[in-house]
């Protein structure tokens, strides 16, 4: 592996982690609340159902993998 | 959060990283050259002031608000990956952080090394490896001062917070000389979680 793929694995798993789909997800759902918060709609609501829905989704990922 | 529960909370999460950083350090001293150890821990120390004494006043330039969102992004993905860690461990999915068996693969991997010397560092493989868990443990202790304290407002706090966990961790490694296996990280990891969600 070189130093640059080493340096950019070593960024990916440090930000990202264990699971891609759940750093997907916060973006996603960072996305959504940007978009609905500048239509001046209410977007409280979007990042809480996002961890309520993406987390045991996650888990269940994990689990099924073993 | 009130400044006691974020003390609490960077204090936790660093500690937690600073045991890390010390069975790295410990391995690369008892089985190679505490010498080039403790020089790579120096390199590492250097390193990292040089990366926060650089990017810290750059942070002052980016607009208070897309700061926030960053962050704030960055630590709801690291909440959920702590917790995610946190439940696959607590029902047995994911083998508990086990600090000793880490040490002792460490120690075994830094024994069967060859290793370059040169007229200052005797071993460059102590060295490098101090060198690398220093700055790379130390890299998450300032990203994790850095994302508590800046969304609760409280940068002064989280660093004291940092220090004294960096501190009491070094002092009780000196002392004992020997991988911190009895911190229960898991258990630190969710209630950092927690204060970190509170």
């Amino acid at each position: 592996m070189t130093r640059l793929r080493r340096f950019l694995f070593f960024w990916y798993d440090f930000v990202v982690g264990d699971d891609w789909r759940m750093a997907v997800a916060v973006v996603a759902a960072l996305v959504i609340t940007f978009v609905l918060a500048g239509a001046g709609l209410p977007a409280w609501w979007v990042l809480s159902l996002a961890v309520l829905v993406v987390l045991p989704l996650s888990l269940r990922h994990a689990t099924r993998d073993r | 959060m009130t400044s006691a529960a974020l003390f609490v909370a960077v204090f936790l999460a660093c500690a937690v990283e600073a045991v890390e950083a010390l069975t790295i350090v410990l391995a690369a001293g008892t089985a190679r050259d505490w010498r080039s150890a403790l020089w790579g821990v120096g390199a590492g120390l250097s390193a990292l002031a040089v990366i926060v004494a650089a990017l810290g006043p750059a942070l002052t330039a980016i607009p208070i608000d897309a700061l926030r969102m960053v962050i704030g992004g960055l630590l709801l993905i690291f909440g959920l990956q702590w917790l995610r860690k946190v439940i696959l461990r607590a029902t047995g999915h994911k083998a508990l952080h086990d600090e000793s068996r880490i040490f002792d693969e460490t120690l075994a991997a830094a024994r069967s090394a060859d290793s370059r010397r040169s007229a200052v560092i005797g071993d460059w493989y102590a060295f490098t490896l101090s060198f690398k868990g220093l700055l790379l443990e130390g890299l998450e202790v300032a990203f994790i001062v850095l994302t508590f304290g800046v969304s609760q407002g409280g940068i002064g706090t989280a660093t004291v917070a940092a220090l004294c966990a960096v501190a009491l961790v070094t002092g009780v490694g000196i002392a004992v000389m020997a991988p911190l296996a009895r911190v229960p990280e898991n258990g630190l990891i969710a209630v950092g979680r927690r204060k970190v969600t509170a």
